[in-house]
């Protein structure tokens, strides 16, 4: 008798233990991270002041940081300002008394914004730098190490030029001449050249603000003069549109090297196939806007004084031959997310 | 200055040749003669010091590095002759060819596409005549506000990108802008069809006699019953449809239509080539040959200064210095008085 009850209460505890544990499984958990983080994103403003939208690089971005800003509830604005430094200036000015909490500037050149920048952080806004940046660093920087374009790109010219048939001739196209993106490609390209014996750099160029047609004309003079030219460093693929057209109509597509860099959307993958340029650094804007989204998100959360951090991302680069090319490499605005 | 560009008017359809022995055989110094000395030296100079530059391929392409921008300043000395300017033709330049080839992508055609551009251009034209010639706005700040407004118009909807690649459903007619002709490229061959077609209707037909007589004395015009107003308007829908037909020009050369060049100095650069060559902003003088002249005038030194891997900064530096040298040399050579001086001077 008594080994039955004791067999019996053994069995109403096991029962009790487990109706606690089937009623501890139904009664969910909350996640202590969850409410603030999304209180932080509530009437929050971040506004995206590019060069130029309209091109698949600011097109790209704005897409990826505005499906963010609706997914978390905070406000999303571009001020564009139309290849106008004057107008991109003034626009900072005056979001410098708006005061939204994150700005993203995308920069014509290393010095024009510099100060105003500095004046937003101290007014309170979080400044993230996007692919061009000025010589003062703000609370975030996301772009390519353009350095590091410029000594891949003419890496590539060496190991076409520098063997003994070809004499290495390499003309340069650059952006303006004060864009980051002309300053610091320049010096990538110097730092892989010179130390290149057989390297001949026979004519740096501009292509003005980043024109087809300057680019074309630019390279019909120089294989006038140098006709047996090896290879062409472009500054960006949208340029080498007319680099290209030159070449073709040289008939000397085949004998010149084209390489060039870009966000790696659809005009990439089209320029490999069409044979206009044959080595693309890309600076992978699907990628860009990911990192630019995890500094927003950051920014926003930051409690911290603005200015006392700073992250530099730079993104890691993806190189496109036509060998290693695969039409999936490249993105449009509609395969973005 | 008036016997002068009487003068001028003999070099209209005239080759280098008949305009080399004005400069040398005529007394007077206007601007053209200045240009043209200015032209020859220079193209001596670099041809003895710069090894490459007197060669054939070089010279072709030097005339096509410049012909886009060449057959743009015909079409605004059109205007500029009927005492006006038109600071939309970069905008007509852009949007209008973009619109073709954006259409042409989606399927519609060669021959719909290019009518549709052709159309809109038409009526960029009109629109910046009558506002121009019936109510009476100055056509600086017209051209400038129509020119803001079609590149606004293509910024917010017309296009994906604002650069539009050339696609291939056009390729039967990108012979405008690529290949050659008997070593000729086609650029350079549009150039000279151009100048010869405006040349023509400015020195040989009555319209074109119109036009010097608006920009000379709009008053005096009137009175003597020319339609002023309408061929005010003509003016601008012909200078837009230059620009049209420059802009197909460019996208079939550089493979794509670059639509942001509205916001770039392209207009400055045109209405460069017009004074430089010695059509006076004033209205009534000066011709094609002075648009040529000009434009040969500011391709040589770019090519030159190519040539010599002349740094960007440096290159606009003296293409300004050379501007201010030539009208410099005008104004001193044949200085402004009561007697030459124009309502309407700028």
């Amino acid at each position: 008798m008594k080994k039955l009850l004791k067999l019996g209460m053994t069995a109403m505890l096991g029962a009790l233990i487990g109706t606690a544990q089937l009623a501890h499984a139904q009664k969910s958990m909350d996640d202590p991270l969850r409410d603030d983080y999304y209180a932080n994103f509530e009437g929050r403003k971040v506004v995206f002041v590019p060069v130029f939208m309209g091109l698949d690089l600011t097109e790209g971005w704005s897409k990826i940081m505005a499906s963010q800003a609706e997914e978390l509830g905070y406000d999303y604005e571009v001020r564009n300002s139309n290849f106008n430094t004057a107008a991109g200036a003034q626009t900072l000015t005056s979001l410098i008394s708006e005061k939204p909490d994150v700005i993203v500037v995308q920069n014509p050149d290393v010095q024009s914004y510099a100060k105003l920048l500095r004046q937003a952080e101290k007014a309170g806004i979080r400044v993230i730098q996007l692919n061009m940046k000025t010589n003062y660093q703000t609370t975030g920087f996301v772009g390519a190490d353009v350095e590091l374009i410029g000594e891949k790109q003419a890496e590539a010219a060496v190991a076409k030029c520098s063997n003994e048939a070809n004499p290495g001739k390499v003309l340069v196209l650059a952006g303006p001449p004060t864009s980051p993106f002309s300053a610091y490609m320049l010096k990538g390209y110097e730092n892989v050249l010179n130390a290149s014996p057989g390297m001949n750099l026979v004519s740096v160029q501009s292509t003005g603000d980043y024109e087809s047609s300057k680019a074309k004309s630019i390279t019909q003079v120089v294989l006038q003069q140098h006709p047996d030219l090896c290879a062409i460093l472009g500054v960006w693929d949208n340029t080498d549109v007319g680099t290209a057209a030159a070449l073709q109509e040289s008939g000397k597509a085949d004998q010149v090297l084209v390489t060039t860099s870009g966000g790696g959307g659809e005009l990439a993958c089209k320029g490999l196939h069409e044979g206009m340029w044959q080595y693309y650094v890309s600076y992978d804007v699907p990628g860009q806007g990911r990192d630019l989204n995890a500094l927003i998100m950051a920014a926003l959360q930051d409690k911290n004084p603005v200015g006392s951090t700073k992250t530099v991302l730079y993104t890691p680069l993806v190189t496109y031959t036509p060998e290693t090319l695969g039409d999936e490499r490249c993105w449009s605005l509609d395969t973005l997310r | 200055m008036e016997q002068n560009t009487e003068k001028d008017g003999g070099h209209g359809g005239a080759g280098p040749m008949a305009m080399l022995s004005g400069v040398l055989g005529k007394g007077g110094f206007d601007q053209l003669r200045i240009v043209t000395l200015l032209f020859l030296a220079i193209f001596i100079l670099y041809s003895v010091v710069l090894p490459g530059f007197f060669s054939v391929g070089n010279l072709l392409t030097l005339m096509r590095t410049v012909s886009v921008l060449g057959i743009l300043g015909l079409g605004m000395a059109i205007v500029v002759i009927g005492r006006g300017i038109d600071l939309s033709m970069i905008a007509t330049l852009a949007v209008p060819s973009a619109l073709v080839l954006t259409l042409a992508a989606k399927g519609f055609g060669v021959v719909p596409a290019v009518g549709i551009g052709l159309m809109l251009a038409i009526s960029i034209g009109v629109l910046n005549g009558i506002l121009v010639a019936y109510a009476e706005i100055p056509s600086l700040f017209t051209t400038l506000a129509v020119g803001i407004g079609v590149a606004g118009i293509g910024q917010i909807g017309l296009f994906d990108y604002e650069i539009v690649s050339w696609p291939p459903a056009l390729d039967g007619i990108a012979w405008i802008g690529r290949g050659s002709f008997y070593g000729v490229p086609y650029s350079v061959l549009a150039f000279g069809v151009a100048a010869i077609v405006i040349g023509i209707f400015l020195r040989r037909t009555r319209y074109g006699m119109f036009v010097y007589a608006s920009g000379d004395n709009p008053g005096a015009t009137r009175l003597t019953g020319i339609p002023l107003r309408p061929v005010l308007v003509m003016q601008y829908v012909i200078s837009s449809c230059v620009a049209f037909f420059a802009g197909m020009v460019l996208a079939a050369s550089s493979a794509s239509m670059d639509t942001r060049i509205f916001n770039l100095t392209w207009i400055y650069d045109v209405i460069l080539v017009v004074v430089l060559g010695g059509i006076g902003l004033s209205g009534g003088r000066g011709g094609v040959a002075n648009v040529i002249i000009g434009t040969l005038l500011i391709g040589t030194i770019m090519n030159g200064l190519t040539i010599m891997n002349v740094s960007f900064e440096m290159q606009n530096l003296v293409r300004g210095l050379v501007l201010l040298v030539a009208v410099l040399a005008d104004s001193i050579i044949n200085p402004r008085n009561e007697e030459t001086a124009q309502q309407g001077d700028i």
